[in-house]
């Protein structure tokens, strides 16, 4: 079975996948990125939680132009999951504006993104009508 | 309060070496709160940063609020060469000096190391193409479209779409509404790249970009420039009644930065950093939104546009929508708004544009605006925004003589 690796670090693959974010200990905002400091509250100290997989459209755009490279059409979204936000782009979904709606209810999903040179498989995530 | 004496609390400088697995935030982080450990005081205390940095994309000074503090404050992202680090130290005293700030830091960074590690220099061991991820996400490839847009017009689209999921009302259909007025206040004005008329029909079956931006509904690329000078009340009165009469005083002048909001660094929050200046300038000027004869705010696209009205006070909360459709913004509504024609049509060379529709209020207000002449207009405001972010709003009053 080849290897696989998602495609950011803030994507926990295995049998229940799920994003993970950096919590400040002090006023709990949330970050996927690597920190140098809270931005909220300039504290040092963070730990990991688990981000739910459930959530709702609160925005999107259907992109039908991007830069060199980029396969379009494709649906940008931010999804609300129990209250933190999380950038995505939805997955399984015709990308037309009678089939993505404000609100909408979507889920985790995962996005094979292609293997390299030694058959490593990137997994990406997305997020797919429930 | 302004002061002659300016003293440094607090500095530091980083180990200057090779510095592999640090970017230019890590850095300039590790100056910075070094820095302010050092004066015993913490982001809360700093009234202004100033960020220098040359070989980075630009930004740095956002960059580094978004990892140490996002307090609103403005940012001004500097560049002079070699004198780079002294022209930030020389903008945050500048800042004091003045009186508009008590503490203000300034912070230089640079990556030059080994730039065959960043750059062309290194060469690959061999030709095989292997993941490795990179960057603060870890990611091992390139993020834009597989997780979302960098996009400005996606990203703008969704800062609308947002709106009309909190508020309601928003629509293709608005947001095209919005670009017709835009497009047709340009016909007017001969300083536009574009002066042509276009019908909702046009705009809406024009090339979808980044739905529901339209390419009519974009900024428009192109060239261009503007300049202004600027004079205190003590030299002007001491020139021509002429060109007293026609300078326009500057009531208020403010930028800000966008303080934390949950989500901020996951669809850039364009709103509350315009709420902010907006009520600086508001307090400043002495006015309120009532009292402003023309407006031109930074249409970058017309899903822009609407959440502008809101966060510049010209509607109530969430009411936009109903704000535009009553005609309010059209050249003869009771707040005109980009009778120049705006970003969409008189166009957006980047940096020109913040002085360029500070031009447009003031041709206005010297009463020399010919055809588009907003009649009897004594007060204006002029908005920009730039993701990172930074919003500047200026609001001009005619000189009274």
């Amino acid at each position: 079975m080849s290897k696989q690796i998602p495609f950011v670090d803030y994507l926990v693959l295995g049998d229940k996948p799920h994003l993970v974010a950096n919590e400040c200990t002090d006023c709990g905002a949330r970050f996927f990125d690597r920190r140098n400091a809270c931005a909220s509250c300039f504290g040092t100290l963070f730990k990991k939680v688990d981000i739910g997989t459930e959530g709702i459209v609160r925005a999107f755009s259907i992109v039908t132009f991007a830069a060199p490279g980029v396969k379009v059409p494709f649906v940008s979204a931010i999804v609300d999951c129990g209250g933190t936000s999380v950038r995505c782009t939805l997955t399984n979904v015709e990308p037309s504006p009678e089939h993505v709606k404000l609100g909408m209810q979507v889920r985790l999903a995962l996005v094979p993104v292609g293997a390299d040179d030694d058959g490593t498989e990137a997994i990406n995530y997305g997020f797919e009508p429930a | 309060m302004a002061s002659d004496d300016i003293w440094i609390l607090g500095i530091k400088m980083t180990k200057f070496g090779k510095h592999p697995d640090k970017d230019i935030v890590d850095l300039a982080s590790e100056a910075a709160m070094a820095a302010l450990a050092d004066g015993g005081v913490t982001m809360k205390d700093i009234g202004i940063l100033a960020a220098g940095n040359l070989m980075g994309g630009g930004g740095v000074g956002q960059q580094i609020q978004k990892q140490i503090g996002q307090t609103g404050i403005p940012v001004y992202n500097v560049s002079n060469a070699c004198a780079t680090g002294a022209t930030a130290l020389r903008t945050a005293i500048m800042a004091v000096k003045a009186g508009e700030v008590d503490m203000g830091l300034a912070v230089g960074v640079e990556k030059l190391a080994g730039a065959g590690l960043l750059g062309a220099g290194g060469k690959p061991k061999s030709d095989k193409k292997v993941y490795e991820p990179k960057g603060r996400y870890g990611a091992v490839g390139s993020v834009d479209g597989r997780i979302g847009t960098d996009s400005m017009p996606g990203v703008f689209a969704q800062v609308g779409m947002e709106y009309g999921h909190k508020y309601g009302g928003a629509s293709f259909e608005l947001f095209a509404k919005i670009s017709e007025k835009n497009h047709a206040h340009s016909t007017l004005n001969p300083l536009a790249a574009y002066t042509k008329r276009m019908t909702l029909e046009e705009i809406m079956n024009d090339v979808m970009i980044a739905y529901p931006n339209t390419r009519s509904m974009c900024s428009a690329n192109c060239d261009g420039a503007a300049a202004a000078v600027v004079v205190s009340g003590a030299k002007l009165k001491t020139l021509s009644l002429e060109q007293q009469r026609r300078a326009i005083k500057v009531k208020a002048s403010v930028l800000t930065t966008d303080p934390w909001q949950e989500a901020c660094q996951v669809l850039p929050d364009v709103n509350t950093l315009t709420k902010n200046a907006a009520r600086i300038a508001y307090e400043q000027a002495g006015v309120g939104p009532q009292d402003l004869d023309l407006v031109e705010l930074h249409d970058c696209f017309a899903t822009a546009e609407l959440v502008h009205y809101d966060n510049l006070g010209l509607c109530e909360e969430g009411g936009a929508a109903d704000f535009f459709l009553s005609g309010a913004t059209w050249r003869d509504g009771r707040t005109p708004v980009n009778v120049s024609g705006g970003l969409e049509s008189k166009g957006h060379p980047i940096a020109a544009t913040g002085i360029a529709n500070v031009w447009e209020v003031c041709h206005h207000l010297r009463g020399e605006a010919g055809d588009r002449q907003i009649e009897g207009a004594k007060v204006g405001l002029a908005h920009v925004i730039g993701l990172g972010s930074a919003c500047g709003i200026h609001i001009l009053e005619k000189s009274g003589l």
